[in-house]
C-alpha cells in the first residue's frame, strides 16, 4: 500500500453546520439541511429547495472581521471561513514557515455578486468594486490573502469534480517535493446563474433529493466550502503533528461520452476508481465505505451504480451512501466536503446514512446504507464526477 | 530525472491566423471568431457536425487539438492539461443575458452546458476517445512553469504517454490559443524557456 | 399542417445549429433522435424551450419529450392540439 500524504487539518461550512463538529453531529443524527431559500431572490423560490447556508453575507463579513468596503463574493466569504478553520485545526501559527500552497477550486466564482449588481454598475459607483471579484481566481487570491499566504496559489475549475482534483494536485505536489504543505479544497455559493441553469437541464427535484432511489427526480443545489491541510511526512515528524487520516489514492479520467450526461455503463467513473486503486496499491475489497457522488439525478445514480458494479464484479460491494441528501449538491465544493466526511467516517468508525431512500432501483440490486452504521473503517473511497465527463476518485486511509 | 521530454508539435491560433509548428497553415479576414472558426473548419475539411453546437472556447480548443492530434498514432494515452485566464466568461455572459430579462425569460440549456471551462476538454475527449486524466486551470496569464512541471510529472509517473497542453484564452472576438503535445518524441526540448519562446512566437 | 411542419423544421435547424441541413433534408416521418439528425439529450431540452417560447406549451418532465419529438409529424400533431399561442 502507498503510504500517501498526511491530512493534518480540516475546515468546513455547509447547510448542515458551520464547522466540522456541527457537520458531524448533523450527519450522525440524520438532520438534513435542505430548505426553501431565505437569501436568494429567485423566481423559483416557491418551487424548489436548496442546501442553503443560513448565514447572510453581512453576518459572514462580521465573522471574518472584514472592512465594510470589502468586495468579497459569497463564494470567497465561505471559502475564507473554511480555509481559516482548516489552518487553525492543523495548529499552524505561521502559514509561511514551510513552502505552503493553496489549491482552491470553484465553478461559480463571484457569479453571485455579479448577478446582484449587474444592473447597478453604472448607477451605483459603490458596486463597481465587485467587477474585479467575478473571477474564480479572485476567490483563491482572497483566501490566500486572508491566510497571509505568500506561496503558490492556483484555481481548478472542472465542474463538480473540481475539489477532488485539487486534493489530487496537492498530494502530488507534496510527493514530488515541490511543496511541504498544501491547503486544498473548494468553495461554491448558490447563485441564480446555476439555479436557472440546472433548472433548464431539468435535473432539479421539486422536493428532497433521494439518492439511488428508483423514483429519484433530481438534485437539490447546495452551497458549501471545505479545505484540508496536507503536509509532508517531514513536516509531520518535525512538528509532531497529529495525522487525521491520509490521502492514499486518487485518479481522474474522462468519460468521453457527452458534454454533461454520464455514459450508460459509467466508463469514466470505472476508470477513475480502478486507477485510484492502482495509485493506492490496494484492492477494491479493502474499502470499508464508499461515499458516492450520488447526486440523485436519474442519469448519475444509474451510471455510477453500474460503474461500482463493474469495479466490484463478482465481489461484495462495500457499504455505501451519498451524503447529498443532507447537503444538496455543492458543485465544486462537493468533493471537499465529502473528503471531510470521509475523514470523519474513518476517525469515528461510522457509515453515514443515505437519507430519503425508499425503493431499490429497477436496473440493479444495489442498496445504500440507509441507517447509521458503526464499525471499524480503515479506508474510504469518495467519488466526484463533473460535467465535461470529468470523473475523479480519491481514497482515504487511517494513519 | 527520467528521460528528457520533447514538444512533439505545437499550434498557435491568434488574430485570424493558424500556425502549425511555426508555419502559417490558414489565415482569414473574418471579423468575428464565429466566422473565422467556421472558415478554418472548412479549410481543413473536418467533418464534425457537433462543432457547430459548441461554444467559442470549445471551438478554439477543438480546432487546435484537431490539428495536433489528427496525425498522431497511438494517442489514446494522451492526458489533457488546459488553462486560461477568462474561464468560460464568454459563454457565461451569453447565458446571463438569457436569464436576466424577466419579460423574455427563456434560458437555453444548450448554452448553459458550456458555462464551465472544462467542457472543451470533454469535447476533445469525445472526439478523440481519450479517457485519460484531464484538468483545467485558471491563471492570470500563461504560466509555463506550472504547465511544464505538471506535464513532466504526468509522463514521468506514467500517468500518460503524451500530454496535450493548451492555453486557450477567449473573450468576445479576442482570442489566443497555444496548444502543444509533450512526449518522448520530438525535436524541440520541453523546457520552460522553449515554452515561453513558442508562446510569444 | 404542412406550413406548421415547414416552420418546425426551420426552427429546429436554427435553434439546434444544424449546419448544412435544409428543411428538405428532414422527412416528416423520419426519427429526429438516434439515427437521422443524431440529436441528443441537450437538443431535446432545447426543443422543450422552443415549445414554451414559440407555442406556449410547458413541459415539466423531460420524459414527455420522447413521444412528442419522435418525428416532425408527431411534433406538429402535439403543437396543433396543445398550443396556447
Amino acid at each position: 500500500m502507498n503510504k500517501g500524504v498526511a491530512i493534518t487539518g480540516m475546515g468546513i461550512i455547509s447547510a448542515i453546520g458551520n464547522n466540522v463538529e456541527e457537520n458531524f453531529h448533523a450527519l450522525t443524527s440524520g438532520q438534513k439541511g435542505i430548505s426553501p431559500t431565505d437569501n436568494i431572490d429567485t423566481v423559483h423560490k416557491g418551487e424548489i429547495k436548496f442546501g442553503e447556508i443560513k448565514k447572510t453575507n453581512a453576518e459572514l463579513i462580521v465573522e471574518l472581521g472584514l472592512p465594510p468596503d470589502n468586495n468579497f463574493s459569497r463564494t470567497a466569504l465561505l471559502g475564507t471561513l473554511a480555509a481559516k478553520q482548516a489552518v487553525e485545526n492543523a495548529g499552524i501559527s505561521d502559514v509561511n514557515s514551510y513552502r505552503t500552497g493553496l489549491v482552491n477550486s470553484t465553478s461559480v466564482g463571484g457569479m453571485d455578486t455579479t448577478e446582484n449588481h449587474y444592473y447597478e454598475y453604472f448607477e451605483k459607483p459603490e458596486t463597481v468594486k465587485y467587477i474585479a471579484a467575478h473571477d474564480g481566481g479572485d476567490v483563491s487570491q482572497k483566501i490566500a490573502e486572508e491566510l497571509g499566504l505568500q506561496g503558490f496559489v492556483t484555481t481548478i475549475s472542472t465542474a463538480c469534480s473540481s475539489a477532488a482534483n485539487a486534493i489530487m494536485l496537492g498530494a502530488r505536489m507534496i510527493k514530488a517535493g515541490k511543496l511541504d504543505r498544501v491547503i486544498v479544497g473548494g468553495t461554491d455559493a448558490l447563485a441564480k446563474f446555476t439555479i436557472n441553469g440546472f433548472k433548464t437541464l431539468m435535473i432539479l427535484t421539486d422536493s428532497y433529493n433521494t439518492p439511488f432511489d428508483n423514483d429519484r427526480k433530481g438534485l437539490n443545489l447546495g452551497e458549501a466550502a471545505a479545505f484540508l491541510v496536507l503536509e509532508s511526512d517531514a513536516v509531520v515528524e518535525k512538528e509532531g503533528k497529529k495525522v487525521l487520516a491520509r490521502v492514499i489514492g486518487y485518479a481522474n479520467a474522462n468519460d468521453a461520452y457527452h458534454q454533461t450526461a454520464s455514459s450508460e455503463n459509467g466508463e469514466g467513473a470505472t476508470l477513475a476508481m480502478k486507477k485510484a486503486f492502482e495509485v493506492a496499491g490496494i484492492s477494491p475489497e479493502e474499502i470499508d465505505y464508499i461515499n458516492m457522488h450520488g447526486t440523485a439525478t436519474p442519469n448519475n445514480d444509474l451510471s455510477e451504480g453500474r460503474a461500482v458494479l463493474r469495479v466490484y464484479e463478482g465481489k461484495n460491494v462495500p457499504d455505501f451512501s451519498s451524503t447529498k441528501a443532507f447537503t444538496g449538491h455543492t458543485l465544486a465544493a462537493a468533493a471537499a466536503i465529502e473528503a471531510v466526511y470521509s475523514v470523519l467516517a474513518i476517525q469515528n468508525g461510522v457509515v453515514f446514512p443515505n437519507l430519503n431512500f425508499k425503493t431499490r432501483m429497477n436496473e440493479f440490486d444495489l442498496l445504500p446504507q440507509t441507517e447509521i452504521k458503526h464499525k471499524n473503517i480503515d479506508k474510504v473511497l469518495s467519488n466526484s464526477f463533473g460535467f465535461g465527463g470529468n470523473c475523479s476518485t480519491v481514497i482515504f486511509s487511517k494513519d | 530525472m527520467g528521460t528528457s521530454l520533447y514538444i512533439e508539435n505545437y499550434c498557435i491560433i491568434e488574430s485570424g491566423k493558424i500556425l502549425l509548428d511555426g508555419v502559417e497553415v490558414f489565415s482569414s479576414d473574418a471579423d468575428s471568431f464565429a466566422d473565422f472558426s467556421k472558415e478554418a473548419l472548412r479549410h481543413f475539411t473536418i467533418q464534425y457536425p457537433k462543432f457547430f453546437k459548441m461554444d467559442h472556447l470549445s471551438k478554439l480548443a477543438f480546432l487546435g487539438s484537431e490539428l495536433l492530434l489528427k496525425d498522431l498514432s497511438g494517442k489514446e494515452n494522451t492526458a489533457l492539461l488546459f488553462a486560461n485566464a477568462s474561464s468560460s466568461l464568454d459563454t457565461d455572459i451569453n447565458y446571463q443575458s438569457s436569464i436576466s430579462d424577466k419579460e423574455n425569460y427563456f434560458p437555453s440549456p444548450a448554452v448553459f452546458v458550456y458555462t464551465l471551462p472544462n467542457i472543451c476538454l470533454g469535447e476533445i475527449s469525445i472526439r478523440h476517445q481519450l479517457k485519460t486524466e484531464n484538468s483545467f486551470f485558471i491563471f492570470g496569464a500563461f504560466n509555463p512553469e506550472f504547465m511544464f512541471g505538471y506535464a513532466e510529472n504526468l509522463i514521468q509517473t506514467q500517468k500518460a504517454q503524451r500530454v496535450l497542453c493548451g492555453w486557450t484564452e477567449l473573450l468576445g472576438d479576442e482570442y489566443k490559443a497555444f496548444l502543444y503535445v509533450v512526449s518522448k518524441d520530438g525535436k524541440i526540448a520541453h523546457t520552460i524557456e522553449n515554452l515561453k519562446a513558442l508562446y510569444e512566437n | 399542417m404542412e406550413a406548421l411542419k415547414q416552420e418546425l423544421k426551420e426552427k429546429i435547424i436554427a435553434v439546434l445549429n444544424l449546419e448544412d441541413i435544409t428543411p428538405a433534408d428532414i422527412a416528416n416521418d423520419a426519427p429526429l433522435f438516434g439515427e437521422g439528425l443524431s440529436l441528443d439529450s441537450i437538443d431535446a431540452l432545447e426543443l422543450i424551450v422552443l415549445l414554451d417560447k414559440d407555442y406556449g406549451i410547458k413541459l415539466t418532465d423531460p420524459k414527455e419529450g420522447k413521444a412528442i419529438f419522435q418525428s416532425i409529424d408527431t411534433m406538429a400533431d402535439y403543437v396543433t392540439t396543445h398550443r396556447t399561442k
